[in-house]
């Protein structure tokens, strides 16, 4: 859909007491586009959907969505701009079934007077059961979230991510603990999701990265170090030096 | 072993405890109408168990109250205290108009007190006190304000946990200090005694003592109520959330200080009302009712009944209050080591509490 915003990152720096996490990084991410995010571990990656969030502040730089300046919101805010997080650690609220995990997520309104008069329509009952069928966890709609394994936390919390129906979507590492079958369909899922909405996602797995088949962005020490299809990163010196050589 | 003892399955267990619940609420209600015996029936419930538990009831709604920010929304305050005080105090406000031109002093407006200390007209904020629906109206606003206040700063700056405890302990630590001094126009060390009457019936009659009674009892069933929609609505599994993991409830959208201070301001003036019942039934209030052990205390009925589920905090009101009353009686220097005891055997040994004993381990 074309009539989304854009994502904007310019100059963007975050510095914690004197480390530079993020380093003069600009990124732009046009409506409906699915774009990987890959580097090494501590080049900024998940600081970056920080910053986007809300959940850090940056030191320096531009963040806007669409004209909406997001340094100036808090993280709830963003949320319901329209912007949602998969986080790179799953976390769930273990103490809710999983269709209710769903229901905290939906997109309704978030107000307590609202929560407390809300009923479960048919509509919404029927928009979480599909959203659990397509996160394969209709079998465990009653059962706590705590009880659920690594993989199925995740999928958990790609299934809350498609409840809040977000116009962007950030995913940090989905597919960490997955098996291959899972994977694979992650990868599918996002590829069908991209288009309507715009899709950041994280991912060290290069096979994942490839099955995306989209633009590539590499981050190394908080900006970016090179950008393009998979064949060009892959065969980029400098990415290989960093980041594939070792 | 353990394969041999299989748990309640939880529809039968909340089954028994609805069951339970509604028999307890029966023999309650009784009690006022078997303390009308005759002294030789077996069945007679004597005035001081009447008057005893007429207290209790009045400590578990503040349970419950507390259970609510605490169990559910994770604001463990220790504070608590201070709202039921305050409810007292209200109530206390609008017993002592009452007595009208019947103090020592003989005074037609003025309370004895402030007789006592040269005051030569009543104070702006104890105007509107002589009627009883302002008087209830302040019971919840004045609580519920201050819940409001301190609730909006510490939600707002994101200050949680121990900092949190320690900021409400230090309220209710402050008004005890406030409510000590003469110049407050509230009574000073003495507080307020001496009630003569509530909604035209004399206090001293067991006809009056068993209408607290039922209000008490009435109210708790009401704020059982009240704590059982609130937590089984998304609202209710929205504040687990936040507990559980505030910043996630962030991000999905949720203004999470809105959702605390909501909270927050209702149990405190639930604690309020628990605080106004509670006063014409001891026929005193003073500043000891702020004092921070009594939060404490309180904080401790619902960990040892199960916080976090609402039969619980009642249980535990109930049962913490029932020994305490039999052992500062028959044992009062142990009373102390006894409360300190067994809120280190319930955290060691009963995380969820009593109410986790009596659902069966597995649950
Ligand atoms: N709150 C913080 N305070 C101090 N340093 C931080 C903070 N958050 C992140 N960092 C540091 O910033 C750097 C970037 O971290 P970040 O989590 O963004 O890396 P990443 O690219 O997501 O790595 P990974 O692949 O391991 O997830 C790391 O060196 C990290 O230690
Ligand atoms: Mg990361």
């Amino acid at each position: 859909m074309s009539s989304g915003r854009r994502l904007y990152l310019d100059g963007v720096s975050v510095v914690f007491d004197g480390f530079r996490a993020l380093n003069n990084l600009s990124l732009i991410v046009e409506p409906g586009e699915l774009r990987s995010v890959i580097g090494p571990n501590g080049a900024g990656k998940t600081t970056m959907m920080d910053v986007i969030t809300g959940k850090t502040r940056p030191t320096a730089g531009t963040v806007n969505f669409g004209d909406i300046d997001l340094t100036r919101m808090d993280e709830a805010a963003i949320a319901n701009l329209g912007i949602g997080r998969k986080f790179q650690k799953p976390t769930v609220f273990d103490a809710l079934t999983v269709f209710e995990n769903m229901e905290l997520a939906l997109k309704a309104p978030r107000g307590p007077l609202a929560c407390l008069r809300w009923a479960l329509t048919g509509e919404a009952k029927s928009r979480i059961e599909q959203a659990l069928e397509e996160t394969g966890l209709q079998e465990r709609a009653e059962d706590l979230a705590g009880i659920l394994s690594h993989g199925q936390r995740q999928w958990l919390e790609i299934g809350m991510l498609l409840m809040q129906d977000p116009e962007l979507l950030l995913v940090d590492e989905p597919v960490a603990g997955m098996t291959d079958a899972e994977t694979e369909h992650t990868a599918a899922l996002l590829v069908r999701i991209a288009g309507k909405r715009s899709v950041v996602v994280v991912e060290h797995d290069l096979e994942f990265v490839r099955a995306l088949g989209r633009r590539v962005t590499v981050l190394h020490e908080g900006s970016v170090l090179s950008e393009g299809s998979i064949d060009h990163v892959q065969n980029d010196q400098r990415v290989i030096e960093v980041y594939l050589g070792r | 072993m353990s394969a041999t003892v299989s748990p309640l399955p939880a529809s039968r267990a909340r089954l028994g405890l609805r069951t339970g619940l509604l028999v307890a609420l029966l023999l309650l209600a009784a009690m006022p109408v078997l303390n009308q015996l005759p002294t030789t029936h077996p069945l007679h419930v004597s005035d001081f168990l009447v008057s005893v538990t007429g207290k209790w009831i009045c400590y578990a709604i503040l349970a419950l109250s507390l259970d609510l920010a605490w169990g559910y929304a994770g604001i463990l305050s220790l504070g608590h205290g201070a709202f039921f005080a305050l409810g007292g105090y209200a109530m206390g406000m609008h017993l002592m108009r009452l007595i009208g031109p019947r103090g020592v002093y003989g005074h037609p407006v003025l309370p004895d007190f402030m007789v006592f200390l040269g005051y030569r007209e009543l104070p702006w904020y104890w105007l509107g006190f002589d009627h009883f629906a302002f008087a209830m109206l302040m019971v919840v606003l004045v609580p519920g304000v201050l819940a409001l206040v301190l609730g909006w700063l510490a939600f707002r700056s994101r200050i949680t946990g121990v900092y949190l405890s320690i900021i409400t302990q230090a309220m209710t630590y402050a008004l005890m200090l406030a409510f000590f001094r003469n110049d407050m126009g509230f009574g000073g060390n003495n507080g307020f005694t001496d009630f003569k009457e509530l909604l035209g019936q004399p206090l001293n009659t067991s006809a009056a003592r068993s209408g607290l009674f039922y209000a008490s009892l009435i109210a708790l069933a009401g704020a059982f109520l009240l704590c059982s929609r609130i937590t089984a609505s998304k609202y209710g599994r929205v504040l687990t959330a936040i507990r559980d993991g505030e910043n996630r409830v962030r991000f999905l959208g949720y203004n999470t200080t809105h959702h605390k201070l909501f909270a927050f301001v209702l149990s405190a003036m639930l604690a309020g009302v628990a605080g106004a019942l509670y006063v014409p039934q001891v026929g005193i209030i003073n500043p000891g009712e702020f004092s921070p052990a009594n939060s404490i205390e309180a904080v401790i009925w619902v960990a040892v009944g199960g916080r976090g589920t609402l039969v619980g905090a009642i249980l535990g009101a109930f049962t913490v209050n029932g020994l305490k009353t039999w052992l500062t009686s028959a044992a009062p220097d142990l009373w102390l080591f006894v409360l300190g005891g067994l809120f280190v055997l319930v955290t060691l040994f009963l995380p969820k509490g009593l109410i986790g004993l009596l659902k069966g381990r597995g649950a």
